[in-house]
């Protein structure tokens, strides 16, 4: 039994219940599924000087998606370390291949160890990936109006041609990136 | 432990239901551990077309949230706080934002492996350097409401 809790879900249990969390939240309180907007949020509450996009009162707006965001920390705390896999995660023979081909050689944990550690940020290429990768998500999320939830799920789950296009330019840049981009920042 | 009464009947109902959302958040948070869509490896499958896991997920979050969604809009159905559920529509204007919004977004998506939703799971399993990457979000975000005026919508 506690071996089964350790275990990760396969696609039909997990995909099933994003839209089950997204259906919940339009129940609870009408509000559209997102995560993206709790750095504009942040942004209100924290820095706002005298920006327009952040002069709103991110308490009536916003702190319900704050809430929900903190629920998520605390659900990797339990998903990913309390119930953690212990296994490598079972990616396909093929990517596993694909990725030590591109000299990826430790594929424990939930991000590459080789990439993601503190350590990288007193690098050149770490700084690039971490911060700079952390920039841009948060700008072409605020620019673009929404993430992989709030378009790639919400905004098509609802038929709106506008998440259909930010769907598709990050699926097309995410693609590209990680054949071309990728490559340069594992190598060497 | 004393708290300032809420003003208004709006913001007590807003209070109320914050621990819904906690809740939601909570669950939402195990299903991408669980889920594997924290796994920067998962993304890099899916990107590379190495693999249809995400795919898969995408499709079938669709497939229970599109009727759903319509079940709940067609038989005007109120949420707990007793207001008309509706999904609010993304104006498409001249659709450039979604474009190159949305490019720049996936650009960084993949090579970090991650997007918002996971970042804030991922801080929660544990893996501390996140907290940069949140930081870096909030930067770019930031800068995106310093440039909205200049940038073409």
């Amino acid at each position: 039994m506690l071996e089964l809790l350790h275990r990760p879900w396969p696609w039909y249990v997990t995909g099933p219940l994003l839209g089950l969390v997204a259906a919940a939240l339009l129940v609870i309180g009408n509000k559209p599924f997102g995560v993206s907007s709790n750095f504009r949020h942040l942004c209100a509450a924290v820095f706002p000087r005298n920006v327009a996009f952040f002069k709103y009162d991110w308490t009536q707006s916003g702190l319900w998606n704050l809430v929900f965001a903190g629920g998520i920390v605390v659900g990797g705390f339990i998903g990913g370390v309390l119930l953690a896999n212990p296994e490598p995660v079972a990616i396909t023979a093929r990517a596993h291949a694909d990725l030590a081909g591109l000299g990826l050689h430790d594929f424990t944990g939930l991000v590459p160890h080789q990439l993601f550690h503190w350590g990288a940020l007193l690098t050149l290429k770490g700084v690039l990936l971490i911060l700079g990768g952390g920039f841009l998500i948060g700008f072409g999320t605020a620019y673009a109006g929404g993430c992989t939830s709030g378009h790639g799920i919400t905004g098509l789950a609802d038929l709106q041609l506008p998440s259909l296009i930010a769907t598709v330019a990050f699926f097309a840049a995410g693609a590209l990136a990680s054949h071309f981009l990728l490559p340069l920042l594992i190598s060497g | 432990m004393t708290t300032a009464a809420p003003s208004t009947p709006a913001a007590a109902a807003r209070e109320r239901l914050l621990p819904a959302y906690l809740a939601a958040g909570v669950l939402f948070g195990i299903v991408l551990t669980k889920g594997e869509l924290t796994s920067w490896f998962r993304i890099q499958e899916a990107l590379r077309f190495d693999g249809l896991y995400l795919y898969e997920v995408f499709a079938s979050a669709l497939v229970v949230a599109m009727p759903l969604f319509r079940l709940l809009e067609r038989r005007r159905v109120r949420s707990l706080t007793g207001e008309l559920i509706a999904v609010p529509p993304k104006a498409l204007g001249r659709g450039r934002r979604y474009v190159f919004g949305g490019a720049i977004f996936g650009l960084a998506w993949g090579v970090a492996g991650a997007c918002p939703g996971p970042l804030f799971a991922l801080l929660g399993a544990g893996v501390g350097v996140i907290a940069v990457m949140i930081l870096g979000a909030m930067a770019g975000t930031w800068v995106y409401g310093y440039l909205r005026p200049t940038l073409p919508h």
